[in-house]
């Protein structure tokens, strides 16, 4: 079963956690903390497992990880899942984000936490692998944005309307945000060709 | 088209986290968030209705707040309201919020109950799966008990769609897990297994899964499964790769399902049906000849899955344990993967062959590939790796190599990771013990990892060097002579004191005909070290100079001298003064015949499990360990049931050195110094402590302990008397009953339930007693114990604490209710005094203590002067209820106590007064 899914910068801030196990917020903040500390310690090209932290149970515990640019994905796994198994699964994860933010970098990821964790739920269900097809997975998240297309069309229109109105006011519209000290132009992630 | 498009998101949201971006400091973060947090929370309070799309909104913020760690309190309500939006959007976001912030026991989970039932009656399948998915991921009891019927009704149904039963599956396998109870499986079962002929993978894995964790909780329930996962497995292992469309990952067909109908086939074991069994063999046989042709693609995500099935073949090879051809196979295979230059690989193939080499088929064939591992160890650059291949040597070590392996690991501890030493020290403390032909060995060995790392030696592992030297005579004198040669080193580890210390007062006269290690010597260099070590060596080293005293008559004045000194006697430390102050008037006082007496060689220890390998199991988890320590038959001899033996005795007891001095001299120490307190004889004052407490101990001898709980509702009270057996061998025709004086009988009705004859060893028993209070009382009920213990008859006879009081209920009243009530119990006989001299201190806040302890309602702003107390109750029993009313008056200046009690009943009055009055 997966414990938990986590995916935080090199900084160790965290851009998504799922917990299919429940902890209080404290805890949580601390595992994702504890994790990022062991993995990041890690070289690039040693292997990609290792033993869980105390807080998310020792050593019957496996955490299975990928780097990629600038995130780490870290799934938290016990002893009935495949290493190399959870392994493909962040790759398809992450072409599957890919494929959905053409190009996925970390900021898609900050801006758009709600949509990543419906593609996620997609895949994982109550800490067990869903689906690992790409193209259904999809297909799913296709179908879900032509409801939300609709819906926007119908009903939304009044609400956009407001708010665009509400942000005429605003110093600068959010497309050249400032993004302070950190780069805005993550490098994008390898292509999956 | 990307399939999310970035252009029409909600635009507050993204201001805000660009906001919290480009803020500078931890504190203006904080502080922007706080802003908004006031800000949702007044938009939520708000007299206006909200649109879904600003709840939408607002319910997106406070999710991405949380994922920077801060608390959210509140937003739920809202979350809820959004599920019954018949919109999707909003119905997805506020499943999101609640399947990531809800917890299983919140107090919502009603309301959220009933839009999941909505939802999957509303033959939607967007809908549906949005639920499911929010079972899945809450999964609380409540969850389970509103739909665990519901679901396999879906999963079966023949109209729902593929993502549906999906989600199905794997809901139910969730709900199963946290509350399998309320999940009857029974009528489904049959139905559930048929899913593995699913036209959809999709569906296939997920039922998979699924009935893996059945098949686990009843295999026999799910036997047809095995036929029809072969089935599936060979038709995928065996198709060429475009039939399977989709679910072909870089050329490899459906490897997850492949895994997973492997796992299930772990469930049970090999089939019975050779035809059956011929098709598996044939399966696996396929899995490993992919192995070796050539790839069909450079991509690592091919090997990666290629390599997940084969290695999940092997693990089923392995489990299976039964096809010798297979099981070399699978080895030679790993012996590949160990060379690989993929570090994961080489990582997996050190974790399947430790399970490999508990094979008897393939024991040997593992043991071939020790070079590797060793240089595994050597040149690895990751610790994980390293890890495996020390679990890999432990694993493949038998009698053959365990000194060159026992050896490879102690060179690995001087450079091994901090993370990892403490478990090498075990494990190498382990494999010496177990594979020692020749004790020597095994002393050196264990004397040098004390110097290698001395700090990752646990206590248990030299108490066992010492467990292990004093019980076998072949060694004593090699280890006396071996410690004193360590111990002459400059610098040594106080560790390997602790363990000279007590070899030496042992076994040093063992090697004091040597001139070289003269008792004068021996005794110097044990000092020396002294000064430098911590108080619990200290006292060890005490422990072993009187030893000294007695092994060696020529040192005894040097010795004294030492005890004598002021640094000693005078010492700050309570145990090691004690120590220094008997010792030295053991040795003054003693004949030579009594300190030999007193000061004999310990006796052997009772073999008993490794405190070691019980340290070990619990390092690593139970279940993983004592395949691998106890994995093939050779260790299973050596080790008859020792993995099985009950948790063993904490530490203290392995060896009876810290902190009391050696047991032997226990009870002679008693007679020397006859100043010591006598055992406690049955004290009578016992009965007043337990007046205002209920749990305690009611008696105490160094046989038997009697403790007590008891709890009193009205008229009825139940006692749990613990009876302890304090001694290691057993009490026989054990017995205890309640005797009543022949009035009390007929006021208090005692029964006792009846306790089994036999209390082993250190073991407890529990005795019930059910009272009941028929009219005020004011005997006391005895308890009465008898049993055999060492041949003898034992009889103890205890007061029962059940005392009027204890029958009271508290009652709260008014002060003008008080005071109307003492005028009416105005009767010179219904009022009792008393003045007494106060016997313990005069506090106020043990005063209430006691006074609620007794079990009345203290009055508070009753009585004009503050410092007085006023108590009310009534006493309950089967013919009557007694009101009562309490005052007592401290005078702290001389220092005495006045207590008036006034009740309707005289015989109340009296008794209640004279309890009280014995507790200040």
């Amino acid at each position: 079963m997966i414990k938990a899914i986590l995916i935080f910068n090199n900084h160790g801030k965290p851009r998504l956690s799922k917990f299919y196990e429940h902890y209080n917020e404290d805890t949580e903040q601390q595992i994702i903390r504890e994790t990022f500390h062991l993995v990041s310690k890690r070289d690039e090209n040693v292997c990609n497992f290792l033993e869980g932290g105390m807080l998310i149970g020792g050593s019957d515990y496996k955490l299975i990880y990928r780097h990629y640019a600038t995130l780490y994905f870290v799934f938290c796994v016990d002893s009935s899942e495949s290493e190399l198994g959870i392994l493909d699964l962040i790759q398809v994860f992450v072409e599957t984000l890919d494929k959905c933010f053409e190009n996925v970098c970390e900021l898609d990821l900050i801006f758009h936490v709600d949509k990543v964790h419906n593609i996620l739920a997609e895949m994982v269900m109550g800490g067990m692998v869903l689906e690992t097809n790409m193209n259904e997975i999809i297909t799913q998240v296709d179908a879900q944005n032509k409801m939300e297309k609709a819906e926007a069309g119908i009903a939304g229109a009044p609400a956009r309307a407001v708010s665009a109105v509400k942000n005429m006011n605003l110093p600068e519209m959010p497309r050249n945000i400032n993004i302070g000290d950190i780069s805005i132009k993550v490098p994008n992630l390898p292509s999956f060709k | 088209m990307p399939a999310v498009s970035k252009g029409d998101g909600m635009r507050g949201l993204a201001v805000f986290i660009s906001d919290i971006r480009n803020c500078k400091s931890k504190e203006a973060e904080v502080k922007r968030i706080n802003k908004e947090l006031a800000n949702i929370r007044s938009k939520f309070k708000g007299d206006k209705a909200l649109d879904g799309y600003s709840k939408k909104k607002y319910v997106c913020k406070l999710l991405f707040i949380f994922l920077l760690g801060h608390d959210i309190d509140f937003g739920h309500m809202e979350a809820v309201n959004l599920l019954s939006s018949n919109k999707y959007t909003e119905k997805q976001i506020g499943y999101l919020f609640i399947s990531v912030l809800v917890n299983s026991n919140s107090d919502l989970i009603r309301l959220i109950n009933n839009a999941i039932k909505n939802d999957l009656a509303s033959r939607n399948p967007t809908f549906m799966n949005l639920a499911l998915h929010c079972i899945a991921n809450v999964g609380s009891r409540e969850m389970a008990e509103a739909f665990a019927s519901e679901i396999p009704r879906i999963l079966v149904a023949g109209d729902s769609m593929d993502s549906v039963k999906q989600s199905a599956a794997l809901c139910l396998l969730r709900l199963n897990r946290t509350s399998p109870d309320l999940v009857p499986m029974e009528e489904w079962t049959a139905r559930v297994v048929h899913l593995l002929n699913d036209q959809h993978l999709g569906v296939v894995t997920a039922a998979t899964s699924l009935i893996i964790t059945l098949a686990q909780k009843s295999p026999d329930d799910f036997k047809t499964s095995v036929s029809l996962a072969v089935t599936r497995l060979s038709r995928i292992v065996t198709s060429a790769s475009i039939d399977l469309q989709d679910y072909t990952y870089y050329f490899v067909a459906a490897p997850w399902l492949s895994v997973k109908l492997l796992r299930l086939l772990q469930c049970y074991p090999p089939p019975e049906d050779t035809a059956l069994r011929s098709r598996l063999t044939e399966c696996l046989e396929t899995i490993l000849n992919k192995a070796q042709e050539p790839p069909k693609s450079k991509k690592v995500q091919h090997s990666n899955a290629r390599n997940a099935v084969l290695l999940e073949a092997i693990a089923l090879i392995i489990h299976h344990d039964s096809e010798p051809t297979l099981l070399v196979r699978a080895c030679n295979q790993l012996g590949q993967f160990l060379q690989h230059r993929e570090t994961n690989l080489r990582y997996l193939a050190l974790e399947s062959m430790c399970t490999l080499a508990s094979s008897e088929f393939s024991h040997e064939a593992v043991k071939t590939h020790i070079e590797t591992v060793i240089s595994a160890l050597k040149t690895e650059r990751d610790v994980s790796v390293r890890q495996r291949a020390v679990d890999l040597l432990y694993a493949m070590c038998d009698r053959s190599n365990a000194r060159q392996i026992v050896a490879e690991m102690l060179g690995y501890l001087e450079t091994a990771d901090y993370s990892i030493r403490e478990e090498i020290v075990l494990k190498v403390a382990i494999l010496a013990e177990k594979y020692a032909v020749d004790y020597t060995w095994y002393v050196d060995t264990i004397l040098n990892l004390i110097r290698i790392a001395g700090d990752h030696v646990s206590e248990e592992v030299w108490y066992r060097v010492i467990q292990i030297v004093i019980n076998r005579d072949d060694v004593q004198g090699y280890a006396a002579k071996t410690v004193f040669e360590a111990l002459q080193a400059p610098a040594c580890h106080e560790n390997l004191v602790k363990v000279g210390g007590y070899i030496l007062g042992e076994f040093g006269n063992l090697i004091a005909g040597d001139p070289r290690s003269s008792p004068l010597v021996q005794f110097n260099l044990l000092h020396s070290k002294f000064h430098l070590c911590s108080v619990p060596t200290r006292a060890l080293l005490l422990s072993a100079y009187i030893k000294f005293i007695n092994l060696f008559p020529e040192v005894k004045a040097t010795i004294q001298d030492v005890l004598r000194s002021d640094s000693q006697l005078r010492n700050a430390d309570v145990e090691l003064q004690q120590r220094a102050v008997e010792y030295l008037r053991l040795s003054c006082i003693a004949s030579a015949d009594i300190l030999a007496t007193v000061l004999e060689e310990m006796p052997p220890f009772p073999e008993r499990e490794s405190s070691i390998l019980a340290k070990l199991k619990k390092k690593k988890g139970s279940g993983k360990l004592p395949e691998n320590v106890n994995g093939n038959a050779e260790l299973h001899a050596e080790e008859p049931a020792a993995a099985n033996k009950a948790s063993p005795p904490p530490p203290t007891e392995v060896l009876a050195l810290n902190p009391t001095p050696p047991a032997a001299a226990h009870s002679l120490l008693v007679d020397v110094f006859s100043d010591l307190s006598a055992p406690t004889a049955v004290a009578e004052d016992h009965l007043s402590r337990f007046v205002c407490k209920n749990n305690g101990v009611l008696y105490e001898s160094q046989l038997l302990q009697v403790g007590l709980k008891s709890e009193y509702r009205q008229n009825l009270g139940r006692i749990y008397v613990f009876y302890g057996n304090k001694t290691s061998s057993s009490f026989l025709s054990f017995s205890s009953w309640v005797s009543s004086s022949d009035v009390l009988k007929t006021q208090l009705n005692v029964h006792a339930k009846a306790v089994e004859p036999v209390i082993e060893g250190g073991a407890q028993v529990q005795q019930v007693l059910n009272i009941e209070c028929v009219t005020d009382f004011s005997d006391v009920p005895v308890l009465n114990v008898q049993f055999r213990y060492a041949g003898t008859l034992q009889n103890i006879e205890v007061k029962l604490p059940v005392m009027l009081n204890k029958f009271f209920q508290p009652t709260e009243m008014t002060s003008q209710d008080f005071f109307q009530r003492w005028k009416q119990l105005g009767a010179p006989q219904q009022e009792v005094q008393k003045i007494f001299k106060a016997q313990h201190p005069m506090e106020t806040d043990a005063a209430k203590a006691k006074l609620l302890g007794f079990g009345v309602a203290l009055l508070e702003g009753v009585d004009p002067n503050p410092a007085n107390f006023v108590g009310a109750g009534i006493i309950h029993s089967k013919s009557a209820q007694v009101g009562c009313l309490l005052r007592l008056e401290p005078n702290t200046h001389a220092q005495m106590y006045r207590l008036t009690l006034r009740t309707s009943r005289d015989s109340v009055s009296q008794r209640l007064c004279q309890l009280l009055s014995e507790q200040f």
